[in-house]
């Protein structure tokens, strides 16, 4: 188990260095943010001082040097936009992205498992072939031109919701939450429909596919000949024998849905940390978009660590130090 | 025909047969047959070259569906975007720039990725241990990550995109291909062409990789309705494809300013052309799973 850990921690160590000197460099190379970020009718006098300021002027061997040693003390610089530290602006943003991710996971996994048991247990039903063909279609709906639809009829065509921005927030533990009132809970509503569709539609599949597996295996005709009642058989026996497959994907879904949020955020004009990156993207502003990186890869191989140990302990058959 | 009383099965008749069993994989089936053909035929079949910026009329701006040009002659069946362009033709040509980017992306990632996982498979050791250990914690990351990574970093492009994109697919492919390649590997035939001292590379590339293919192909079908998917919202984000050859995305990002206005159509059709490729493809490719899978083998 120590050693897995340790060997794992090695690996993240390596992902973020090569993460790190891919995103530095490459955004080295595209462009010069001085060049938009400064007033287009500075002389070279001015840009060669925000050059300067900003600590552009020195070789890029030597900017990657000082990041590192900022890096390793937990700075990752300055961003040229804000003029802060860009983790600041980042986990500025981050309770707005993370509330909207829950609230789409919640979505997901309360209508999906249920949806799924349902079409596994009675595959040949009407209403199990219309929750599979829905999730067929569900699977392949882009996730931004549903954003547009939901604009389209619950903001522009109904005017039930709005379709813009984040509602009024409140703080929560020191952090700025706005899903608590019906006030917030309406704004976030739309784009959190619209990132839960998506994983919505692979719950209901993956659930009904385990179902359908597992309900053939002997162990659940054992139950039945013991005469165990339906209900018994289906909501322990079945259920926690599907739950193990479905841990692991909500786990590393949840991590994809904080990544997909820069697309509804995008759309939705939703001040999250995926509207910020696109942005930052687009301004050359090189801190924000490797700091979001690292802390986005560094979340991923966590999320990815949890779901193993999660996985370990739920199912006695699967030994980490082994198979690694 | 022959009068004889058991048939002989091929197994290309009995696979077809039994894709055929569900109504709605035929109907995926003859969608994406007319996808592609009108991608193929875009130039032929468009009312007009939506990329010649001479035949554009301003005036046209912003038509809904169904409304006559101004200056007569043709009808824009779907309306026009904001440049007096025919959606109708800007769909049909996008509809070529997508599918060329998915399937490009696809080929190439299928072909890198079960060379090397069958190669994995094959020599095993150092090799494999390492390749596995990449082809896992990139596939610990979401591929919209990735591809933005990627694209903040190479810049706009088809090339960029389709670089982006097989970076992405290729460790689906190779962990698909060694797991296939590794059960087929301890079977006899291998074994019997060892035995004929065939060479490494014949054996890989003759024996293994053609038995290793079915699996490769279901992934293939997910991963090139995907492929198209993440293009278009690579795009729209304004991070894929340059303006002047839009995609189905480009597209729908183009309309994205005027739907608040209630111009939808700008929006909307270029969405539903998306749509039914992806779902086509989909459709498809989830009764090839079913056909193929050994689990659930009849």
């Amino acid at each position: 188990m120590t050693v897995f850990i340790l060997r794992r921690l090695m690996q993240t160590l390596l992902v973020l260095a090569a993460t790190s000197l891919l995103v530095f460099f490459g955004l080295y190379v595209i462009g010069d943010p001085v060049e938009i970020l400064v007033n287009p009718v500075a002389d070279e006098v001015e840009k060669a001082r925000a050059r300067a300021a900003l600590g552009l002027d020195k070789p890029i061997i030597e900017q990657y040097w000082v990041f590192l040693k900022g890096a390793v003390t937990g700075e990752l610089g300055t961003s040229f936009v804000f003029g802060r530290p860009a983790m600041e602006v980042i986990l500025e943003r981050m309770p707005a992205t993370l509330e909207l991710a829950f609230l789409a996971m919640v979505m997901a996994v309360a209508l999906g498992v249920p949806l799924g048991l349902y079409a596994g247990l009675r595959p040949n039903s009407w209403p199990a072939k219309t929750i599979m063909a829905a999730s067929i279609v569900g699977f392949s709906l882009p996730t931004f031109w549903v954003g547009l639809l939901l604009i389209l009829v619950f903001a522009v065509q109904l005017g039930w919701l709005p379709s813009t921005g984040r509602g009024p927030t409140q703080e929560v533990l020191g952090l700025q939450i706005s899903i608590l009132h019906w006030e917030g809970l309406k704004y976030a509503l739309l784009p959190a429909l619209n990132l839960a569709l998506f994983k919505l539609s692979l719950i209901i599949r993956l659930t009904r596919a385990q179902v359908r597996e597992q309900s053939l295996l002997d162990y659940i005709k054992f139950a039945r000949a013991k005469g165990l009642p339906r209900h018994r058989v289906i909501g322990v026996h079945l259920l926690k024998n599907i739950l193990i497959p479905l841990i692991t994907v909500i786990g590393l879904e949840l991590g994809s849905v904080i990544a997909f949020a820069v697309v509804t955020e995008t759309i939705f004009a939703w001040p999250g940390m995926g509207k910020l990156v696109i942005d930052s993207i687009f301004q050359l502003d090189r801190p924000v978009v490797v700091a979001y990186l690292m802390m986005i890869v560094f979340m991923f191989i966590l999320i990815n660590l949890v779901v193993d140990l999660a996985y370990s302990a739920l199912d006695p058959r699967v030994r980490l130090a082994e198979h690694r | 025909m022959s009068g004889a009383a058991v048939p002989v099965e091929s197994p290309l008749r009995r696979f077809c047969a039994q894709f055929a069993e569900s109504r709605l994989a035929l109907v995926g089936l003859a969608m994406l047959v007319a996808v592609v053909l009108v991608a193929l035929l875009a130039p032929v079949i468009s009312p007009q070259n939506p990329y010649d910026l001479g035949k554009l009329d301003l005036m046209d701006a912003r038509l809904p569906p169904g409304e006559p040009a101004a200056g007569g002659g043709m009808t824009y069946l779907l309306g026009t975007d904001g440049q007096g362009r025919d959606m109708l033709s800007a769909i049909f040509y996008g509809l070529r720039v997508s599918l060329y980017v998915g399937v490009a992306s696809g080929v190439i990632a299928l072909t890198l990725g079960a060379v090397l996982g069958v190669l994995a498979a094959y020599v095993g050791g150092r090799f494999e241990a390492v390749l596995m250990r990449i082809v896992d914690i990139q596939l610990g990351f979401p591929a919209i990550l990735v591809a933005l990574i990627l694209l903040a970093v190479l810049g706009k492009g088809v090339d960029k995109i389709i670089i982006a994109l097989v970076a992405v697919q290729w460790a689906y492919y190779a962990r698909t291909a060694r797991s296939a390649a590794l059960v087929e590997r301890n079977k006899e035939y291998i074994e019997a062409a060892r035995g004929l001292k065939l060479s490494p590379v014949r054996i890989v590339l003759r024996h293994l990789l053609p038995n290793a293919l079915p699996p490769l192909i279901v992934v293939g079908t997910v991963q090139v309705a995907h492929a198209i998917a993440l293009e278009a919202t690579l795009s729209f984000l304004g991070l894929g494809l340059p303006t002047t050859e839009p995609s189905l995305g480009l597209l729908i990002a183009n309309g994205y300013e005027y739907l608040l206005s209630g111009k939808y159509w700008i929006s909307v059709y270029p969405g539903v052309a998306l749509l039914l490729t992806i779902l086509s493809i989909n459709l498809v490719g989830d009764q090839l799973r079913d056909v193929l899978n050994p689990r659930l083998a009849r």
